[in-house]
Order: structure tokens, then C-alpha cells, then sequence
């Protein structure tokens, strides 16, 4: 049996709502990456489910694309974020201010 | 003329820049560069005498200087008889000054500032004075009262000299802003500020009914710049300034402008019976009530200068009853001798280490002989004996006087006996009988040196005999003065009217004038000198006349209560309350506004990327709400 497409949407929905809430609400920066990520791959589901529901490869190239630049990004972003651990001791990102006046 | 006649005032000019701007290098030597300018100004003024002797008379326009609608005003200049006595005056006075200035102020270390301001000075005179339209005249008068502000607080940190420039530089704003009033009513009716044209649209003034209000206006202005009363209280405490100053500016020269101003419109004063009767009014009043006050003063620059606001007291008597040339002549002949009795006082400060407190002088005559002997030529000369050139004017003058009002007579007559009175006794008190200022200051005494006596001994000859030039017909003389500048008065005698003096009554006066004289002289003379009326006990008997006299009328009081202070407390009022709460306030309520705002809105603006994230959230919620509900 085929699984409707809105049960993917609404999953997808929910997880990229999870990602939101934990980027704006947690202040560990591991964590606000990890929910970055969460929303990256939600969106990867979307775009799977479009693919599948209208028959269409674009949307799975799309996903490597995705995948790829989400990749690259965590690769840069980790390696900021042990950049200032080792300057500041801390991922904590109430602490990490400087360019707040 | 016209080659060489700008010559006469723009070479002062190049003086007072040369000294300005390298005054620091030049030093000492700036005297010599002040000195040769104005000597060449004088030969130049010399030169351009000769021709107006031949009846040339120059009226001419360099450049249009403002063009404005239609105020036009050319940089022009006007030499004929009248204003070439005064230039002479000027240059000639101003240059034996210069002389004397450079043995005065040697060693001061603001000699090349002294000698710029000197200059500059000089260049506002000739321009006040050879200026063809009350535009020029008006700069110049300006020109000459801030030389003169800058030369009274010429030692400004001293407090008094400064506080002597300002009194003088604010008593004037009076004086002039009824000048420059006078100015804008005969621009406002006759659409000119040439003198040529004003005086051939004299009857559209006098049709539009203000040449009375215009002269009185410009009389104004006279009385603040002739220190006349009410506005003379700044002249005394001009005495702050170096005394060659006190000579040039505030005797012989600038103090005058007045007169010329009166004289220069002598037409407008003429027409006007009230505007008449007003300068003779304030001359005769000035005249008597400066020179009671110069009877108890004990400073020997103050009472000269008492004596100077009473000279020009008699000067707007000549003026004003219409005896213009008498005007004229007396103050060509006090710029002589009142020059002179300055310098002569300058040169005993010179040898009592600048002592000016007669009392504490006495007996000088043998020890500065010459300074002695010049200033007694000058002392006959103010107290009008004759032949010395002050007899003459003077004479003149208060003939003139009786045939317009004999009460102005008499009261000129008091004034004569009052200048002789006190004259004699400061040339009593300070060259003769013993010395007063103690041991160690009688050996410090000494002569000046040459570069002050010579000028000092030409001004007594000048003195002497300067009122040759003038002497009146009834003594046999054929009065070269009057005929000389009878062209420039020529249309205002038709609107004269002169009481018929007889030659006997004429006599009578001068005789009288002459013997009042004598009186006055004989009883200084007696209480000073012989010491058969003692001045303490004079003083004693007129307690109460002599403590007034002494306060000067209490006028400085008065204006101190009635003016200064509630003028002070009104622009406190205006700092603190209109300046400091109003318009400050609006300008900070604006900023206090602004910094609320600030307060608020920045505290959205967090720094941290979190918040702003969750603020995009809620915009694209928002948006989203939008195209789903709306």
C-alpha cells in the first residue's frame, strides 16, 4: 500500500519544527549544529517525498546536493566551533558575545 | 591730485600690515616703519594743501566699493578746505606723536603692536575724514573707535586698562547706533549717501520733514564719539591708555571727528533751528560741567582729559551757533596745544616713573626744563591769553556765541575762567614749589630724550603761533583761516542769522574774556603758590561742593545702578533662563527624545544570533499566517 504523502509532509513538518525550536532555543552550539542539521534533513524528506509522489528524479539530486553543501558546512562549522572552544573553553554561545556592545 | 592723493591714507595702511604681520622680526624698528609712513603721508597732504590753496578742490571715486540695489557706495574721496585742515591735522599732529612714541614705548615689548595699531589708526582718521559719502565716514568713525578700543587696553593685563577699553568701546555702540539711525534715515529719504548729492537735495529733507530728527541722530553719534554729555564717562578712563595715545586719539585727533561731522554737514545744521540749539545746548552744558570736574582731580592725565571733553564742549558751541570755521579753527589750535600738554604729562611720567598723582610732584621746572617750558607755552595757550593760538579760537568762538545767545557767552565765559583756573593749577602744583614725591623718586628725575622734546618743542611753537592764521579783523588781522574755508560754509549763511555785535561790545567781550582769564590764573596762583588761600581750607569751607566734584557728579554711580547693573541682571536672566532653559532646551529635549527611543529599541537588538533567528521564525509565521488566513 502506498503511505499518503501528507504523512511524510507532517513528519517532515514536525521535524523541521524541531530543528527551529532547537536552534532558537538551546545554547550549546554541538547541539544548535545538530538541529541545523535536523531541518537540512527534513527538508531532504520533502524533497524525497515530492520525488517519489510525482514520479520525478530531480528531487533525489536535489537531496545529494543537500547533502553535499550540508557536508561541506559541517565540516567549516565544526571546525569553528573547536576553534573558539580552544580560545574560550566553552561551546556555550551565551559566552561567546564579542561583538555584542 | 588725483595721481598721488591715495597715497595719503593707504600708505598708514601699509604701515599698520608691515608692523602687524612682521611686527615680531622688526621690534624696535617698526617705530621707524610707522614713522615713515606717516611722514609720507603728511608730505603728500602737504602737497595736496598747495593745490587746494589755489581754490583745486578733488572730489573723486576709486571704485564702487558696495553695489546693492540702489545703495551705492564708491570708495571715494573728497579733499577740499575743510577736510584738508583736518588731514593736515591728522598727519601732521599724528606724525610729531609717532615721533615721540618711539622714545615713549621704547623697550615696551608690545612696541610693534603699539605702532600697528598707531597706523592703523591714522588710516581710519583720513578715511573718516576724506571719505566723499557717510558710508566712508561711518567706517572710519568705526575704524577709529576700535584703534581706539585696542589702544586704550593696549596694557590689557592690567584689569583697569581693559576694563577702560570696553567702557569705551560700549559707550560708543550707544553714540554710533544713533550715527548709523541718522544714516539710514537720509539713505531711507533721499536714496544717497554722497555728500554732493545729499547737500543738493537738502530741501527735499527739510520738505520731508526730517532733517531735524536726521542731525540730531548724527549729533547723537557726535556726542559719543566728542565724549559730549551724557556720553562722555568713557573719556577719562581712556587715561589708561599710553599717554601718546591720550594725546593723538583722545586730544587731538579722534575725539574731533564729532566736530567735523558737524561741520561737514554744516548746511542740514544750519537749516535745523532745534538741531541748533540742541549742539549748543550739550556743547555750552559739557563745556562748564567737564570743567568743574577737572578742578578737584588729582591725576594730571584725568584732569587733561576733563579739560579735553570741555575743549570740544566749545568747539560744538562754534559749530552749533553756526560759527563753523571758529569750530574748525579751535580744534586745529587745541589739537596743538592739548597734543602738546599730553605729551609734556607723558614726558613728567617719563621722569616720575609714571607717577600721575600731582600731589606727589612740585618744583619740576629746573629739573625738565624743556618738558617745563612747552607745557607752560601749551598751559597759556588753553587758558586763552593772548598772543598764544588759543586766545584766537577761543575768541572767536565765544564772540560768535554772543552774537547768537549772550547766556551762551556767559556760561563759555565761566568755562574759560573754570580752564584757566584748573590748568594754572596743575602746571603749579607740578613744576612748581617743593617736591612732594619723596628722596628716592626726586633722583630718579630726568629730562626725556631727544626723540620726545623735539616734538614737544615744535608743538609749542605751533602753539605760539598758531593762531596767526586766524587772527579775527577786529584786531587788525585779516583772518586767512575763516576766508580759507569760507567755500565749504559758503550756502549755510543764508540760513544764519546773527545778532549785530558792535566793534566796542566786541572789544568789551574780549577784553573780559582775556581778564576772566587772568582772574582765574591770579587765584591758582594765590592758593598755590603764595599760599594766601589755603586749598585745605577751601576745602574745608566747600565740603560739599568739593565731595560731589570729587566723585565726579556721581554719574559713574548712577550709570553703575541705573544701567549697567539692571542691563547685567536682564542678560543674566537672558542666559539663564531664556538661553540656558529655553532654546537649550528644546535643543536637548530633541536629544533626550532620541536616547528613549534608543533605550527602547535597543533592546532588541540582543547580539545574539539565536534571538535573531527566533525573530525570523516569527516572521515567517507571521507571512505564513497571512497567505494561509487572510
Amino acid at each position: 500500500m502506498q503511505v499518503p504523502i501528507a504523512h511524510f509532509l507532517i513528519l517532515a513538518a514536525i521535524l523541521f519544527s524541531l530543528g527551529v525550536l532547537g536552534v532558537v532555543i538551546r545554547r550549546n552550539a554541538i547541539v544548535i549544529f545538530m538541529s541545523i542539521e535536523l531541518m537540512l534533513n527534513s527538508v531532504n524528506l520533502t524533497f524525497l517525498a515530492f520525488s517519489n509522489y510525482l514520479q520525478n528524479v530531480e528531487g533525489q539530486v536535489l537531496v545529494f546536493l543537500v547533502m553535499v553543501v550540508a557536508a561541506a558546512e559541517v565540516a567549516v562549522g565544526l571546525a569553528i566551533i573547536v576553534a573558539i572552544f580552544r580560545i574560550r573553553e566553552t561551546v556555550h554561545v551565551d559566552d561567546i558575545k564579542l561583538l555584542k556592545w | 591730485m588725483e595721481s598721488f592723493i591715495w597715497y595719503i591714507p593707504l600708505l598708514p595702511l601699509l604701515g599698520a600690515i608691515i608692523n602687524g604681520v612682521f611686527g615680531k622680526l622688526l621690534k624696535e624698528k617698526a617705530g621707524i616703519v610707522a614713522n615713515l609712513t606717516i611722514l609720507g603721508s603728511f608730505y603728500f597732504t602737504v602737497k595736496a594743501f598747495l593745490y587746494v590753496k589755489d581754490g583745486i578742490t578733488f572730489n573723486g571715486n576709486l571704485f564702487t566699493w558696495i553695489s546693492a540695489g540702489n545703495l551705492q557706495v564708491p570708495f571715494g574721496v573728497l579733499v577740499d578746505q575743510l577736510s584738508i585742515i583736518i588731514m593736515l591735522v591728522v598727519t601732521g599732529v599724528g606724525f610729531l606723536i609717532h615721533l615721540y612714541s618711539i622714545g615713549y614705548m621704547h623697550g615696551d615689548p608690545g612696541v610693534a603692536r603699539y605702532f600697528a595699531y598707531l597706523n592703523l589708526f591714522v588710516f581710519s582718521m583720513l578715511l573718516l575724514v576724506m571719505g566723499n559719502n557717510l558710508v566712508l565716514l561711518y567706517l572710519g568713525w568705526e575704524g577709529v573707535g576700535l584703534c581706539s578700543y585696542l589702544l586704550i587696553g593696549f596694557w590689557y593685563e592690567k584689569h583697569s586698562a581693559a576694563r577702560a577699553g570696553m567702557k569705551a568701546f560700549i559707550t560708543n555702540r550707544v553714540g554710533d547706533f544713533g550715527f548709523a539711525l541718522g544714516i539710514f534715515l537720509i539713505f531711507s529719504t533721499l536714496g544717497t549717501i554722497q555728500y554732493a548729492e545729499i547737500f543738493q537735495q537738502v530741501d527735499k529733507l527739510a520738505a520731508a520733514g526730517v532733517l531735524t530728527a536726521a542731525t540730531l541722530l548724527l549729533f547723537v553719534g557726535a556726542t559719543g564719539k566728542s565724549a559730549q554729555f551724557p556720553l562722555y564717562i568713557w573719556l577719562p578712563d581712556a587715561m589708561e591708555g599710553p599717554t601718546p595715545v591720550s594725546a593723538l586719539i583722545h586730544a587731538a585727533t579722534m575725539v574731533t571727528a564729532g566736530v567735523y561731522m558737524v561741520a561737514r554737514f554744516n548746511l542740514l545744521y544750519a537749516m535745523s533751528e532745534v538741531a541748533q540749539a540742541v549742539v549748543v545746548t550739550i556743547g555750552t552744558f559739557t563745556a562748564v560741567f567737564a570743567a568743574t570736574m577737572a578742578l578737584v582731580n588729582n591725576d594730571i592725565k584725568r584732569v587733561l582729559a576733563y579739560s579735553t571733553i570741555s575743549q570740544l564742549g566749545y568747539m560744538f558751541i562754534g559749530v552749533g551757533v553756526g560759527a563753523f570755521a571758529a569750530g574748525i579753527f579751535h580744534l586745529m589750535t587745541h589739537a596743538f596745544f592739548k597734543a602738546l600738554l599730553f605729551l609734556g604729562a607723558g614726558s613728567v611720567m617719563h621722569a616720575l616713573a609714571n607717577n600721575t598723582d600731582i600731589r606727589k610732584m612740585g618744583g619740576l621746572y629746573p629739573k625738565i626744563k624743556i618738558t617745563a617750558i612747552t607745557f607752560i607755552v601749551a598751559w597759556l595757550a588753553i587758558s586763552g591769553i593772548p598772543p598764544f593760538a588759543g586766545f584766537f579760537s577761543k575768541d572767536e568762538i565765544l564772540a560768535k556765541a554772543f552774537a547768537y545767545s549772550p547766556v551762551v557767552w556767559v556760561f563759555g565765559a565761566l568755562g574759560a575762567v573754570l580752564t584757566a583756573f584748573y590748568m594754572s593749577r596743575l602746571v603749579f602744583l607740578t613744576f612748581f614749589g617743593k617736591f612732594r614725591g619723596g628722596e628716592e623718586l626726586e633722583h630718579h628725575i630726568h629730562e626725556s630724550p631727544p626723540v620726545m622734546t623735539i616734538p614737544l618743542s615744535i608743538l609749542a611753537i605751533l602753539s605760539a603761533i598758531g593762531g596767526f592764521v586766524g587772527v579775527p579783523e577786529l584786531l587788525g588781522g585779516s583772518n586767512h583761516f575763516e576766508h580759507f574755508l569760507e567755500p565749504v560754509f559758503e550756502r549755510a549763511q543764508e540760513h544764519l542769522h546773527f545778532a549785530h555785535v558792535s566793534h566796542g561790545l566786541e572789544y568789551t567781550l574780549m577784553a573780559t574774556s582775556v581778564l576772566l582769564a587772568l582772574a582765574g590764573i591770579g587765584f591758582a596762583y594765590l592758593m598755590y603758590i603764595k599760599g594766601t588761600i589755603s586749598p585745605a581750607k577751601m576745602t574745608e569751607r566747600f565740603k560739599g561742593i568739593y565731595t560731589v566734584l570729587y566723585h565726579k557728579y556721581y554719574v559713574d554711580e548712577f550709570v553703575e545702578a541705573a544701567i549697567i547693573r539692571p542691563l547685567l541682571a536682564f542678560s543674566r536672566w537672558l542666559w539663564h533662563v531664556v538661553d540656558d532653559g529655553i532654546i537649550d532646551g528644546i535643543v536637548n529635549l530633541v536629544g533626550k527624545v532620541t536616547i528613549l527611543f534608543g533605550l527602547i529599541f535597543r533592546r532588541i537588538q540582543t547580539g545574539y544570533v539565536q534571538n535573531y533567528a527566533a525573530f525570523i521564525v516569527l516572521g515567517v509565521i507571521l507571512i505564513l499566517a497571512y497567505y494561509i488566513f487572510g
